[in-house]
């Protein structure tokens, strides 16, 4: 009994918080790059209107998950276009952007609310796999973009802490300067990775009104966007503790109300209040941690992060 | 057709976000206006843009607490205005506005629709009730209608509300025989909030549930939102999980619905009648408002000169209640058990009648989940036990309140403080 519940609570877990996982791992490569990106929760609510309108225009899911990552994408470039080349504050721009995404996507979406069935992607149990006790229905019996988060966490941790390319992607958010002494095009790589990031956005919306929440219904994402930015910090930079950091979450979600079976909590209902609120406490929690520039240096945060790079300039 | 549309967004989507590089380095972007019928200047209160009445027209405005695209309680609200329109013609104007946050905000955009010169103004969230009743002191030529409130003040302003628990009795019927045929005994119920309204029909469906199948015996998850797509599809799965074959959902989207169809069970949806488009094959009955015909008489009475600021709180043979694959002209879904259609039929041609109502459900013996007797035998629980009102100003208190979770609700189950 007690198995059970663990175990539907892990796989409900890993479901739901596939979306936040490939936003925060976008960030996070946006991050390690030296540019910060608030506007996770726009591109999002873009992707994961995209995403529905064209799988219901076309009957492609497939081709709706592409729109989407090309709408999160050129979002992000117009992030890069203000943070990058003009300089601008990269908190005022990120934030800008969620705006023009939620309001944005409230417009485009107006005509497909009372759309209820737009081809979603599949579920697929990975044959005899999926049969296996425990790991079986935790790991092995989701939808396939489940699957591509669990294979990119891990990906995303090998891109960047062993190869060549990672290792400069660490370097321009560290110490921009002296990756410019050493040949690499700082600007041109932050542009790459932060328009990277906006695809995975768009990806974790597309994930959203595909798959975890098949629907589109206005600010679907309800802050998911936000918890993201803020696990980006919980992780450390660091897509492995992301995956858990996001499966967490989904299992947190999911938490009151599933207890609600449990004897004790029977007994302690308005435990479910409480509950509720505490992702978002969480990420406050995590803000005001981060906030602090010591602490930030303490927990691993690049030291480049949210400053543009000017040659002329002396580095950090 | 809607296809077509689609191709034409992608384009502008592109568009759109070219356009919006020239708006980025602006910080604070206004929100999206809400919108209104009538497409002329007038004063901005808030952000909001008050619309305007138009001369010789009886103006009609509402406010909503949600969006149009909700899909739920403000879609079938803004059906219902529509309904009215069609229904009047000429003789009224209508004018909406979506998104109306609830508390002072909400004051200032009644008063300003009163000044404006709007004749009636239907205001459809609980939380509106404070300010309508504020503002309709300060209007008494202007006719006030709250929904879902329990103030009123005997002249221009009135409140509304519906019995849906008597629907939610007959769509708990379904759930039950279904539940039997599959040889289940396990229903599934999402609540919102632990209010008496949602305990109301909580308890009409168990209720109903046990009269097709005795046994059965109904799970409830609360989950503290009206509207939250996530945890209304998650609330399913837990159900699900624990054992349900059939979910219910007291909340406004038609997530579960969609959750019931890919575990290949059975879902209940609310609110509008297009809850069950997402998945018509697990979807059993929905019941839902339908405030057209209420909006078009209470208008009427209006024009008449015999609106009364009265407590309204109609049944379902006001015509303004419906359940999904019953009413007339419509035929029911494909997984409601043949053995249970007469039965619900019957009881619902009694309801359309007025032989059969809320009171007639809530009539003892009624017990509650733990096997006390709540309502003895005979006793029929009033209009304040229903809406549980306490210290109400023009109204009884309740004696037998609505704090209770009936029999078939599962035995260790509380109502959370």
């Amino acid at each position: 009994m007690e198995l059970a519940f663990l175990v539907t609570l892990l796989a409900a877990g890993i479901r739901s918080g596939t979306a936040i996982l490939f936003a925060t791992i976008g960030e996070i490569f946006a991050e390690r790059s030296g540019v910060l990106n608030l506007g996770i929760e726009g591109m999002m609510l873009m992707g994961a209107v995209s995403a529905y309108g064209v799988a219901f225009a076309t009957g492609n899911p497939w081709l709706g998950l592409g729109v989407a990552m090309a709408v999160g994408g050129l979002m992000a470039l117009l992030h890069g276009m203000v943070t990058i080349s003009l300089r601008a504050d990269q908190v005022v721009s990120g934030l800008a952007l969620t705006f023009l995404g939620s309001g944005l996507s409230a417009v485009l979406g107006a005509p497909l609310v009372e759309v209820r069935n737009a081809p979603r992607l599949p579920v697929f149990p990975i044959p005899v796999l999926a049969d296996l006790p425990i790991l079986g229905p935790i790991f092995f019996n989701h939808n396939v973009i489940v699957y591509l988060g669990l294979v990119m966490a891990p990906l995303a941790w090998w891109y960047i802490h062993r190869t060549r390319p990672g290792m400069e992607l660490r370097a321009i958010g560290e110490y921009p300067a002296a990756a410019d002494v050493l040949g690499i095009n700082v600007n041109r790589q932050r542009y790459a990775y932060v328009v990277f990031g906006g695809v995975m956005a768009g990806l974790g919306g597309a994930a959203l009104s595909l798959a975890i929440t098949p629907l589109w219904i206005e600010d679907m994402t309800a802050g998911q966007g936000w918890i993201a930015v803020g696990l980006v910090i919980f992780a450390s930079w660091d897509p492995l503790r992301a995956a858990l950091g996001s499966y967490l979450f989904g299992a947190i979600r999911r938490l009151p109300l599933d207890s609600q079976n449990l004897p004790f909590f029977l007994a302690y209902p308005q435990l479910g209040y409480f509950m509720n609120m505490l992702p978002y406490l969480f990420v406050i929690l995590l803000m005001l941690i981060s906030a602090r520039s010591e602490m930030r240096r303490r927990i691993g945060a690049p030291a480049a992060l949210g400053q543009p790079y000017v040659r002329e300039e002396r580095g950090v | 057709m809607r296809t077509q549309k689609w191709s034409a967004v992608g384009v502008l989507l592109i568009v759109a976000l070219v356009f919006g590089a020239c708006v980025v380095p602006q910080p604070g972007v206004p929100p999206a206006a809400p919108q209104a019928e009538a497409p002329a200047p007038a004063p901005a209160v808030g952000g909001v843009q008050i619309p305007e009445p138009v001369d010789g027209k009886f103006n009609v405005a509402f406010v909503y607490v949600g969006p149009i695209g909700d899909g739920g309680w403000t879609y079938a609200h803004n059906e219902g205005r529509l309904y009215l329109e069609q229904a009047l013609g000429d003789v009224v104007h209508t004018a909406y506005l979506e998104s109306v946050p609830e508390g002072a905000d909400a004051e200032r955009v009644i008063r300003n629709l009163a000044r404006a010169g709007f004749d009636a103004i239907f205001t459809t969230s609980f939380g509106f009730m404070d300010p309508t009743a504020t503002v309709a002191e300060e209007f008494p030529d202007v006719y006030f209608v709250h929904i879902s409130g329990f103030k009123r003040n005997d002249t221009n302003f009135a409140n509304l509300f519906g019995a849906m628990e008597s629907m939610k009795y007959l769509a708990g019927m379904i759930a039950g025989a279904r539940a039997q045929a599959d040889g289940g005994n396990r229903i599934g119920y999402i609540a919102p909030f632990p209010i008496p309204e949602v305990i109301r029909h909580l308890n009409a469906t168990a209720m109903g549930m046990r009269r097709t199948c005795p046994d059965c015996l109904m799970d409830v998850r609360w989950i503290f939102t009206w509207f939250d797509p996530d945890k209304e599809r998650q609330a399913a799965e837990s159900l699900f999980d624990a054992g349900a074959d059939v979910v219910i959902t007291g909340a406004d989207t038609p997530g579960p619905v969609q959750v019931a169809g890919e575990r290949g069970k059975w879902g209940i949806g609310y609110d509008s009648r297009n809850a069950c488009d997402v998945d018509p094959e697990h979807c059993l009955t929905v019941p839902y408002w339908e405030w057209g015909p209420e909006y078009t008489r209470l208008v009427q009475s209006m024009l008449d000169g015999t609106f009364v600021g009265a407590d309204i709180y109609f049944d379902v043979d006001s015509g303004s209640l419906g359940l999904l694959g019953f009413m007339e002209g419509q035929t029911p879904q494909p997984g409601v058990p043949a053995e249970v259609i007469p039965t619900v039929e019957e009881l619902l041609a009694k309801m359309l009648s007025g032989e059969m109502n809320r009171f007639t459900i809530f009539t003892g013996p009624i017990r509650d989940n733990k096997g006390n007797e709540i309502v003895p035998a005979g006793v029929t629980l009033t209009q304040s036990d229903l809406e549980g009102l306490q210290g109400i100003p023009g109204r009884e208190d309740c004696t037998i309140c609505m704090n209770w979770l009936a029999e078939g609700i599962v035995p260790d189950a509380e109502i959370p403080q």
